[in-house]
């Protein structure tokens, strides 16, 4: 039984599946009139985040809520931790306060890991330092397998800062695992050395030679402060490099989508014609988001066997 | 050891009972449309649409419900139900609903499909179709047509096999002390 969800890396491709086999279950729910059902009702969820986010937050609130469980924020500026309380003190605190699971996002990597230990509450990592982000990779696949029909066999052309990414560790390890053949495009300074040892990996340092043939092209985020960090020369030969436009989207396949995590940066990792365009599922990306949540949730408080033989007995149980 | 509650022959005739009943009942098949209980209950579901349709030469509308995201047992199981197709392509607004399923016990599926129902419409009214009644219930429900009422111990277990699912088409009951082995 999973008591909680730190990472791709502790999962298997049955697991990864599951879940996204549970979340068209709830993607169907979110088209509904009324969008809740009454399925964790009396459970409680607690946002941690120590970092600033918008989406997310706002994400697993909506997948809790339409759940029915009660949510709390927590954000850390109108914290303790501010007091100087220390994490474990913290979760505890959020534990006697009758939480079943917590969502962290924090800028250490390994905090989730650290925390899951010491409570029996269920921890969901919603963004842990440069380690995994693995809600952000499930709804990606999700939504890859929403437009493709398929996931093994496909190839996807991830963009940008991948070193500084957990979006990108956490869909190369998923990738990886699904048999999806993963291309790193970037500049040297921004790719991991030795990530292309890695399942599926091929690693390109230009958009000429690492689009042609992809199905799908992931660009990230580039954070304006590693230009400060000496990683590119200026934020404007970054975008002459690697900005996706029309033009380079043809070289991909002619049924390729786009995706892009968010938030944007119009003009330097993606033109507004490309994120606007008719090929552009970033959208999908966020509605995805809350089903792909609510099945992470639904599967954690609920009961989530990995092992493939358990299914036998549920059915005879439940046809009684 | 099981026993055969049911063959081919007798689910063939209890659904075609059923059929006449239902419309005779509902004076016709105006307004009616069908909700199968995922999953016997949408095999039903369908072979009952294709019997009224050929007495009535109107075939009604069959949805498909699951109940899981509804059951009150979430926290009693080990694992948590795997999630089926919900899939009703039509508005439940002032609908004469059958509700199908193909055991009826507890009751407890058909409360958690009544609340699963009023969060995507509003019927005029919601009638409960089942194959076997097996008795023992928890709540107070009771079926409008049944094919047939058998009594059992609570712990049997009566499993239904069709021939959707590469079966022949019977109703069995296992005695509780052999669903160990």
């Amino acid at each position: 039984m999973k008591k909680d969800l730190l990472g791709i890396r502790e999962l298997s491709a049955e697991d990864i599946q599951h879940v996204l086999d549970t979340a068209s279950g709830f993607k169907g729910v979110l088209e509904r009139d009324i969008k809740k059902v009454p399925t964790l009702r009396g459970k409680t969820m607690v946002n941690l985040f120590f970092e600033p986010s918008t989406r997310t937050r706002m994400s697993f609130e909506l997948a809790g809520k339409r759940l029915s469980m009660d949510v709390a924020n927590v954000s850390v500026p109108s914290s303790s931790v501010v007091k100087g309380e220390s994490l474990l003190d913290t979760i505890r605190t959020m534990e006697a306060y009758g939480a079943d699971i917590v969502v962290i996002r924090h800028a250490s990597s390994g905090v989730p890991h650290l925390l899951s230990g010491s409570v029996a509450a269920s921890i969901v990592n919603a963004g842990d330092g440069f380690n995994e982000h693995p809600t952000q990779a499930l709804l990606d696949l999700f939504t890859i397998r929403q437009h493709k029909g398929r996931l093994e066999g496909l190839t996807v052309a991830i963009v940008g800062d991948v070193a500084h990414s957990r979006v990108a560790k956490s869909n190369v390890y998923a990738m990886g695992k699904l048999g999806m053949t993963i291309r790193l495009i970037g500049p040297p300074t921004l790719i991991p050395s030795g990530v292309e040892s890695l399942p599926g990996v091929e690693v390109y340092h230009t958009m000429e030679e690492g689009l042609p043939g992809a199905d799908v092209v992931m660009q990230l985020r580039i954070q304006k402060e590693r230009q400060e960090g000496g990683f590119f020369p200026s934020i404007h030969e970054y975008a002459d490099l690697y900005i996706l436009n029309s033009r380079r989207l043809a070289m991909a396949r002619p049924d390729a989508i786009v995706m892009h995590p968010g938030p944007l940066n119009r003009g330097v990792e993606i033109s507004s014609d490309v994120a606007d365009g008719e090929r552009s599922v970033i959208l999908d990306q966020v509605q995805n988001g809350v089903a792909v949540r609510m099945a992470v949730l639904y599967l954690l408080a609920g009961g989530w066997v990995s092992s493939g033989t358990s299914g036998q007995q549920e059915e005879l149980a439940s046809s009684a | 050891m099981s026993i055969e509650l049911l063959g081919t022959v007798e689910i063939g005739r209890a659904i075609s009972r059923m059929a006449h009943e239902i419309i005779e009942r509902n004076r016709g098949v105006e307004a009616l449309c069908l909700i199968g209980i995922q999953r016997g209950g949408v095999y039903l579901a369908e072979r009952l649409a294709e019997r009224i349709h050929a007495i009535e030469g109107v075939r009604p509308p069959v949805g498909r419900l699951d109940v899981s995201l509804y059951r009150d047992d979430l926290s009693l199981r080990r694992e948590a139900p795997r999630i089926k197709e919900t899939d009703v392509p039509f508005s439940l607004n002032e609908m004469r609903v059958v509700v199908v399923d193909d055991v009826l016990f507890t009751g407890r599926t058909i409360r958690a499909a009544l609340d699963a129902l009023m969060d995507l419409g509003r019927p005029a009214l919601i009638q409960l179709a089942t194959l076997v009644d097996r008795g023992h219930r928890e709540l107070p429900i009771k079926a409008d047509y049944a094919g047939k009422n058998i009594p059992t111990s609570r712990s049997d277990l009566v499993k239904v096999y069709y021939s959707e699912e590469g079966e022949n088409d019977r109703v069995l009951l296992f005695n509780a002390g052999e669903l160990q082995s």
